[in-house]
């Protein structure tokens, strides 16, 4: 099980590839990477990410532990990044690994779905008309509460 | 104790952090969002809407009525919108 919460960027390949090497005979590995979105009726310039790193930390491993259990997983790995990003740019990724591919796609999007709304990060976007604090969305609560 | 501010509740503050010394009655999350309230009319403000302030004790997640005996930091944040 990874955490790893970092202004650093990441390569998503190169994550994929390192999370395949120790796979070591699963069956099934699903990754989502989430990647800065620049609209072309409401474009954006940059998207900045503010975090509280060891809250992020702490919900990330407990959400991660509560999946794997849950789905029975092998490996899951949850890599979110903070600070200031370009459309294009990963976010987050999210890889699972498990015997059959159900639970992978499963757990995978489970993750995405706790994550959106209990891990501390709170995104800025900056665009043509200035800067502003993106809005929790109702149906990320309701994303989540479906697993409940 | 260390109160952390984060987001727009930080900017609205115009303070990331400050170090406070509640009263004893001061027991809970809630009580503590009041007594701060109650000294600084624009965090009274910024924490109108209850619902939409998050808070965390020691690096971990709790709803209001969470006890804040014994802790050394505060979070307190709007609704989370990371992923």
């Amino acid at each position: 099980m990874t955490v790893r919460v970092s202004t650093d960027s990441f390569d998503p390949g190169t994550e994929v590839n390192a999370f395949l090497r120790a796979a070591d005979g699963a069956g099934a590995a699903v990754t989502f990477t989430g990647v800065v979105r620049s609209k072309p009726d409401d474009p954006i310039t940059a998207l900045t990410l503010e975090c509280y790193p060891e809250l992020a930390v702490n919900q990330l491993t407990a959400i991660v532990e509560h999946a794997t259990a849950r789905f029975g997983l092998l490996a899951a790995t949850v890599i979110h990044r903070y600070g200031t990003l370009h459309p294009g740019e990963p976010i987050v990724q999210v890889m699972t690994l498990s015997p059959h591919r159900d639970a992978a796609f499963k757990s995978a999007e489970f993750l995405m779905d706790y994550l959106k709304t209990d891990a501390p990060f709170w995104k800025q976007e900056t665009g043509p008309k200035g800067t502003h604090w993106v809005e929790a969305k109702a149906e990320d609560d309701l994303a989540k509460a479906r697993w409940e | 104790m260390k109160i952390l501010y984060f987001a727009w509740l930080r900017e609205r503050l115009n303070r990331g952090e400050e170090d406070v010394s509640p009263p004893t009655e001061v027991a809970t999350v809630a009580d503590l969002i009041d007594w701060l309230a109650s000294r600084d009319e624009a965090f009274a403000h910024a924490v109108e809407k209850r619902t939409l302030i998050k808070a965390a004790v020691d690096a971990k997640l709790v709803k209001h009525d969470a006890s804040i005996i014994g802790a050394k930091t505060i979070a307190l944040f709007p609704p989370m919108t990371g992923g």
